[in-house]
């Protein structure tokens, strides 16, 4: 999600052709959009763009975090939730963390710490030495124009930070607040019964909590702008854990027919308001298999500016499938920003896959198996991700310098 | 929405644009100091907005007046029963349409194969009772970088005295940065 910084739409007469063109009246150029850290203005919708601290996501989905589906055991989203932290970490922007299932302190403690130039140089060998037995490999004339994922910004402009999951961010820079849902066992009966009495649908207290919570810093930390003299302008990155589960006393993941099928909604939707209306961001983690209702999961969807679903193949026939070994997983963009423009920059491929390296989660173009069943050790299918390529980049910069 | 009385926020732009934000408007409700009164399960309240706003006042000059309605769905996800948003549906045809002679533009999301049975009563009580119908959808075949939907254009001429059949009008179309360019099937800029 991005920040409104203004501007609006005006219809202009009728165009050449005949066609009715909008032209946007609006702030000229990014210098008053660029002031914020760890941010990149898009002059052409006038919004503030942030990282979610995975250079391949961002080109998936145009430099917008925000929401994801969870998989199947939490292992990727939480992988993804981190990364998006540490990414405001880094940046200097503000953090508010919110879990039902894990004290948020012990997550901030594991936030991965971006790679230092050292380990920088490592993985450009690594790359280095990929790069020249790729010379000498055949390579099918298919896969020679197989599409990279399209870089959709210009890299100069940006320091696009590469993390590391095997180092972990200091805590002595960390500025953070945190909200954590304790429910003992009694209230979690108290309200359930209380749910049961009540005819029409409530936003849950957990929720609503939540919600109090976020509102009162943003209105204190002068997100909204209320408190303008108070500090330079910050960011406030939200992550909220796990939301739609028992442990936010919320009972979507346990029928199909659940007593407040709402609440999540509503949630979202004064979230939504809140976000619109401050300099924040927020990436959910949502554990959509457990959500048994379908329509709860599609009013979500078109409740959220950015959705990415996450499919691991942990447990499922795919781990052992010769076609995916590679990979760990499949990622499904299930929605794309369209914020105060028609249409957005996102990449062209929407077959990805995702994998966990020795100390990265990479995004990848999928390549397409149809040749995989023949003859696999004739043809040799070079699997080009953003990732890599950045990598090679990387390296060539280092050694044109030297 | 239905739950509580909303303040409603107006802002006028040269007299002609009357704007409700949803999202901005329901930040004070929910965490505002006011209080609130008995829980309502319909939109009555929306549509006395909806009225209030669109009434002519001495010395206009608008002609035609135009609700657009962006968007049902979230109506849905707020709560509100799908009978309660087809009631004040039919209520603002009533009162814009019949009485003021201007025009509803509604825009509400399906899917094919959706689980929201309540949006898809929604969207279907809707077409029954529109007279034009533009669909947007993405290509049966599948995305495509430079053709990235089809328009149906649905005439509702069976609606009409005379009970003619309805009129079929396909079109695809390429959104740009700021324009949406439409032309014929098989017809885009990329192949020809």
């Amino acid at each position: 999600m991005a920040a409104r910084a203004g501007g609006e739409a005006v219809p202009a007469a009728r165009g050449r052709g005949g066609a009715p063109s909008f032209q946007r009246k609006g702030p000229p150029g990014g210098s008053r959009l660029a002031a914020i850290a760890g941010t990149r203005p898009a002059v052409r919708h006038g919004q503030l763009l942030l990282s979610t601290g995975l250079p391949s996501l961002d080109s998936v989905l145009g430099w917008c975090g925000a929401g994801s589906e969870e998989d199947k055991y939490g292992v990727y989203s939480h992988l993804l939730f981190k990364y998006f932290l540490a990414e405001g970490v880094v940046c200097g922007h503000d953090l508010f963390v919110a879990s039902a299932k894990e004290l948020p302190t012990s997550i901030l403690k594991e936030l991965p710490a971006p790679l230092l130039d050292n380990c920088r140089n490592e993985v450009g060998e690594e790359a280095a030495a990929v790069k020249s037995e790729d010379d000498s490999m055949q390579i099918a004339w298919r896969y020679q124009n197989l599409p990279k994922m399209e870089v959709n910004f210009d890299i100069s402009l940006v320091s696009v930070r590469i993390f590391s999951l095997y180092v972990t961010l200091s805590a002595r820079k960390l500025k953070f607040c945190v909200f954590f849902l304790n429910i003992a066992i009694s209230s979690i009966l108290k309200c359930v019964v209380k749910h049961f009495l009540l005819a029409n649908s409530n936003m849950n207290c957990g929720y609503a909590r939540l919600l109090q919570s976020i509102q009162k810093i943003i209105y204190q930390e002068g997100f909204d702008g209320s408190h303008p003299q108070k500090k330079q302008k910050n960011i406030l990155r939200i992550g909220i854990q796990s939301l739609g589960s028992m442990l936010w006393d919320d009972d979507i993941c346990c029928t199909e027919n659940p007593e407040n099928a709402h609440s999540i909604t509503k949630f979202l939707y004064v979230l939504r308001g809140l976000l619109r209306k401050s300099l924040s961001a927020c990436i959910i983690t949502v554990p959509a298999h457990l959500i048994q209702n379908k329509a709860i999961m599609e009013r979500v969807t078109n409740l959220s500016d950015v959705v990415v679903g996450l499919e691991s193949f942990i447990g499922s026939e795919r781990e052992t499938n010769p076609l995916y070994k590679d990979y760990h997983g499949l990622i499904h963009v299930r929605q794309i920003p369209r914020l105060n423009c028609l249409i957005c920059d996102v990449s062209d491929t929407k077959d990805l896959a995702f994998r966990l390296k020795r100390k990265q989660f990479t995004i990848e173009v999928r390549e397409t198996v149809l040749l995989h069943s023949l003859e696999p050790k004739r043809w040799i299918m070079p699997i080009y991700g953003y990732m890599t390529r950045h990598i090679l980049k990387l390296n060539d910069m280092t050694s044109h310098s030297s | 929405m239905g739950r509580s009385p909303l303040k409603w926020w107006l802002k006028t732009e040269r007299g002609q644009l009357v704007f409700l934000e949803g999202l901005g408007s329901c930040l004070d409700v929910v965490f505002g100091q006011e209080q609130r009164e008995e829980d309502v399960s319909d939109l009555r309240a929306l549509f006395t907005f909806v009225q209030a706003a669109l009434a002519p006042v001495d010395g206009d000059a608008w002609q035609g007046r135009v609700l657009l309605l962006d968007e049902l769905g979230v109506l849905l996800s707020l709560g509100a029963a799908p009978v309660a948003v087809l009631d004040f549906v039919h209520y603002c045809r009533v009162a814009v349409c019949s009485r003021l002679q201007g025009n509803i533009v509604v825009l509400v999301h399906s899917n094919e194969d959706s689980g929201d049975k309540e949006n898809e009563l929604l969207v279907t009580a809707l077409s029954h009772h529109s007279d034009l119908i533009l669909w947007a959808e993405g290509l049966a075949t599948g995305f495509c970088k430079d053709v990235h939907g089809q328009l149906k254009i649905i005439r509702r001429t069976s609606l009409r005295p005379g009970g003619e059949r309805d009129s079929l009008q396909l079109y695809q179309y390429k959104i740009q940065e700021r324009n949406v360019a439409f032309f014929a099937r098989g017809m885009s800029a990329a192949v020809l």
